[in-house]
């Protein structure tokens, strides 16, 4: 049997264990246990990887299988991970693995939340060991839909509508998706829907890749939070429960952007070089528009939602301008992004469980009260605004040094603006720090509050390791990805 | 020679004969018996579907008799067979409504008449000649007449009969007329598919019929804008008849269909494509958008079934193999998903009484098994994966977009973006509109519990097993 397969059997297993648990605590013990295996498991993956390459082998798929599933319409599960894929992976199971303690402190009707917590964690892991179109998609679904009942149960605000706009949204660029894979199926000619032999293929005529390109990117783009698409991402972060709101923005908006690279750009090259202008500069707007929105916006997960935006908004920016630097700078971002941002959401949640509000202007002087928490804040400010050291600095730098190697006005222009959004993150950023870290404490109730459980300090812990590794480390996971991204960049 | 008749028509005796056996056990028997009716019914269905589709060693079971009108191939054996099950979950489901005290002493009839309806379709699956077309046809509409009308005592019921009735003899009105054409522009050789195959081409008066023909069979299917009978048939009639009207009897209207458009209009397949394209753009659109407003459960779910039924025929708008393959097993998995909707909303019915949207909320905090179960058979219709709903939608899509009707499959695309809406709107109100007073919680007979059972199971695990899929799929490509 392949390894890959393992990533998602053990959550099927898990499924399948808490099902038959009642004990809520019992359930938390299995979901640790599973979470800490995947955890470890992905790690043995990138070792055998690694192993695999050292020893030689240049391939550009590593543990590739094929299951045959639907023979007489040729679709199989394929499987088979590049360094993306492996990196990918390894974000998913950290996350899963923070969001598990994120989430010890629930109560209210353990078992389901769990149990559509894990299906959303197959969805996950499922689409980054695929190969095959179809299954892809499947899992992609897979992943979208839990997600209505986490947020609409367990969430908070308004959370119906928010639910209901998420979902419909991200159903919509499926929908366009589809139509985007249907598409390419047929008019490559290839004889199954494997990525690899369609891209080895490469015969998608130009007309077809000019309206298929644009609506596969389009379909990804929803769940990557293109600008005029965005606007499922604040409202459904906002209201989500705190592991999911984890989960969804630190990795199933890295799907849109996974999805993007691996399907629209690597099947479709021609369609891509023709579109990169329209999609450089609604990318270039949600950079911009999600760094100002956070600035304007008082609540906490609010923040986060619009510079979940602009950050996110930066992979597709980096993957649009079609070298080698940026896209490494994308990779770079998907994993900076993903760990900072289910830190700030991590944190969030364990301040909003004390006090009760996300409201900035209600909080204050923070740093007396829950010193270990405000620590951890600034430490995901600083990884957000680019400090070097830590990994937002290694991806932005990637980035805009590769967006700025074009030399046509047009990219300049764009990438100018778009690096301006640096300074209204750092504005964002320190203007919350100033206001609940620091200061007077403003309502007087907060003194009482307690600094961090055990299970918080776990999550926080682990996702702050390993922001710092990406930043003081960069060159290691740049290698990792460097074959796989010289794949797709020659092909423009 | 007659042995070679009786094990053609294999399925066709053995329903006869139930009919006959629960007629005169119903006549005959004492009270005491008749307790067990349900059992009896449900039992001697099961054995007698088994043995008519149960493949035994050296009969031969696909051939024509009476001179080409009665033919069967494999894939009327595969389409009996999914009528059968359908009918047998129905029976399942019944149970409850058939016990009720203003009903119980006529029960058996609710056995006869659907049987027969079942006789009916499985003359139309294999009729190779109008005149046994037509017969089975109205031998399948009829007594599902009586059956809409049930419960008399219910003014809506008597309404959605009379409704119904009218309904179907105008569209077979309708039809006729249509085969009445194409009789007089074949001539001589007569009403038998096969010569009119020959002899069909474009003429005015040729594609007239089937207009006519079309429309007529539109209206069984209830596609737009043959669907205004829809809502409040399934509306007035017993629920359990509903899902029969829902599924089985739609089904077989589509299966029907797309025998003869495959067989007989082949010659002049870019017309039908065109209208068809036209009806399915309708039915899924208008289907979606009147089903958002509803808040009965069962007119819900009438416009939810006509908007189901446009992606069943964007199935058949390929006319392929891989079409015909991709229709069938979408009304498999439609059958059951439906089915089983229906059964958990007549259970609920049963014995609360309850059929608003709004009378479902927090169905969860009390009745967590049958929000469940509900919950996955919406998500299945929806086409969320892992259901088979995800499977069969996307073949459909697939055997479209093969033929290059893009255009029409992002609209449908579309629209399950709306039906997701209008089924999250259930979800929703289960699982997270809170309530002060839920349903209390329901107890179900075991009959009903079977069939549920067997509704989830074929939901959750015909699409990831493909060999349902592969069973049919050799079948369609052996008939091309």
């Amino acid at each position: 049997m392949n390894f890959l397969y393992l990533f998602v059997l053990v959550p099927l297993v898990m499924m399948g264990v808490i099902a038959l648990l009642k004990d809520s605590k019992r359930i938390k013990q299995v979901m640790a246990v599973g979470a800490t295996i995947q955890l470890l498991l992905s790690f043995v993956l990138l070792v055998k990887f690694l192993d695999l390459r050292a020893a030689g082998d240049t391939a550009e798929m590593l543990f590739t299988s094929t299951l045959a599933w639907y023979e007489g319409l040729n679709i199989s599960l394929s499987c088979g991970v590049d360094g993306i894929s492996v990196l990918m992976i390894i974000l998913s199971a950290i996350i899963v693995f923070t969001g598990v303690f994120a989430s010890w402190g629930m109560t209210e009707q353990v078992k389901e939340y769990f149990l559509w917590f894990l299906m959303l964690s197959i969805g996950v892991f499922g689409f980054f060991i695929t190969i095959d179109l179809f299954a892809m998609f499947l899992f992609y679904e897979v992943a979208l839909i839990p997600m209505y009942l986490l947020i609409g149960v367990w969430g908070t605000g308004r959370k119906e509508y928010s639910a209901m706009k998420l979902t419909l949204m991200l159903m919509g660029g499926s929908a366009f998706l589809l139509l985007g894979i249907l598409g390419i199926f047929f008019f490559s000619g290839a004889e199954t829907m494997n990525i690899l032999e369609i891209a080895a293929k490469n015969n998608i005529p130009e007309v077809a890749q000019n309206w298929i390109f644009p609506i596969t990117f389009l379909g990804f783009g929803v769940l990557g939070a293109l600008f005029p698409f965005h606007t499922w991402s604040p409202d459904g972060h906002a209201s989500a429960p705190t592991a999911v709101s984890m989960l969804h923005a630190g990795v199933l908006m890295k799907l849109g952007g996974y999805g993007c690279f691996r399907v629209a750009m690597y099947l479709m090259p021609v369609g891509a070089e023709n579109w990169t202008t329209l999609f450089l500069v609604l990318t270039g707007i949600s950079v911009i528009y999600g760094a100002f929105g956070a600035v304007v916006q008082t609540d906490l997960k609010y923040i986060n939602a619009y510079s979940s935006v602009s950050h996110c908004g930066m992979v597709l920016f980096a993957i649009l301008m079609l070298n080698q630097t940026a896209m490494t700078g994308a990779i770079m971002q998907m994993l900076s992004h993903g760990l900072m941002t289910a830190l700030f959401f991590s944190l969030i949640g364990a301040i909003y469980g004390r006090t009760h509000t996300r409201e900035i202007s209600q909080m204050g002087g923070l740093m007396q009260i829950m010193p270990f928490l405000s620590v951890c804040w600034v430490i995901a400010g600083m990884a957000s605004l680019g400090l070097p050291g830590l990994s937002g600095f290694v991806s932005e730098m990637n980035i805009f040094m590769g967006a700025f190697m074009h030399e046509d006005l047009f990219h300049r222009v764009i990438t100018i603006v778009a690096c301006a959004s640096i300074v209204v993150t750092a504005v964002y950023i320190l203007r919350v720090i100033g206001k609940i870290l620091y200061g007077a404490v403003v309502n007087e109730h907060h003194r009482e509050l307690t600094d961090a459980t055990w299970y918080e300090r776990i999550a926080a812990v682990t996702l702050i390791v390993f922001i710092a590794a990406i930043g003081c480390l960069p060159f290691f996971p740049t290698e990792i990805i460097g074959d796989s991204l010289g794949v797709i960049v020659s092909k423009f | 020679m007659y042995s070679d008749i009786i094990a053609l028509m294999r399925p066709e005796f053995l329903l006869l004969a139930q009919i006959v056996f629960l007629l005169i056990y119903d006549l005959f028997v004492c009270e005491c018996g008749k307790k067990y009716f349900d059992t009896i019914a449900c039992g001697l269905f099961v054995v007698c579907s088994v043995i008519s589709f149960y493949p035994f060693g050296g009969v031969t079971v696909f051939g024509d008799c009476f001179g080409g009108m009665f033919s069967t191939s494999e894939m009327s054996q595969i389409v009996k067979m999914i009528l059968c099950l359908g009918a047998l979950l129905v029976f399942l489901q019944s149970k409850t409504w058939l016990n009720d005290e203003r009903i119980v002493g006529k029960r058996s009839e609710m056995y006869i008449l659907t049987l027969s309806t079942l006789f009916g379709m499985n003359l139309m699956m294999s009729a190779g000649h109008f005149l046994l077309f037509y017969l089975g046809l109205e031998m399948a509409s009829l007594p599902l007449v009586t059956l809409v009308a049930y419960n008399k005592w219910s003014k809506e019921s008597v309404e959605a009969g009379a409704k119904y009735v009218l309904m179907a003899a105008f569209s077979s009105g309708m039809m006729l007329f249509g085969i009445a054409l194409f009789y007089g522009s074949v001539g001589v050789e007569g009403m038998y598919f096969d010569a009119i195959r020959k002899y069909l081409m474009v003429q005015p008066i040729q594609l007239m019929a089937l207009v006519f023909f079309l429309s007529g069979v539109a209206f069984k299917i209830s596609l737009v804008p043959f669907h205004l009978w829809t809502a409040d048939v399934y509306q007035g009639a017993p629920t359990n008849v509903s899902a029969y009207l829902s599924v089985v009897s739609k089904g077989a209207a589509v299966f029907a269909l797309m025998f003869l458009s495959f067989r007989m209009f082949a010659n002049v397949f870019v017309y039908w494509q065109y209208i068809l394209a036209t009806l399915i753009v309708l039915s899924i659109t208008i289907g979606n958008l009147f089903a958002m407003r509803q808040t009965n459960m069962k007119r819900f779910l009438a416009f939810s079934s006509i908007s189901q039924a446009g992606y069943i025929m964007l199935g058949m708008i390929a006319g392929t193999d891989m079409a015909m393959t991709s229709v069938v097993f979408y009304l498999l998995v439609y059958l059951v998903s439906n089915i089983g909707l229906f059964g958990v909303v007549s259970i609920i019915e049963n014995k609360t009484g309850m059929l608003t949207i709004s009378d479902y909320n927090g169905l969860y905090k009390t009745n967590p098994k049958l929000s469940l179960a509900m919950t996955l058979f919406l998500f299945s219709l929806a086409g969320i994966p892992p259901f088979a709903g995800f499977f069969s939608k996307f073949f459909v899509f697939m055997s479209a977009a093969e033929e290059g009707w893009y255009i029409l499959v992002f609209i449908s695309l579309i629209n399950t973006v709306i039906s997701l809406y209008y089924y999250l709107l259930v979800v929703k109100a289960m699982f997270i509109t809170p309530n002060e007073n839920p349903i209390e919680e329901v107890k179900s007979d075991c009959f009903s519990k079977i069939g549920l059972f067997i509704c989830l199971a074929c939901t959750i695990l015909l699409g990831i097993f493909s060999c349902v899929f592969a069973f049919i799929s050799d079948a369609s490509f052996a008939l091309f």
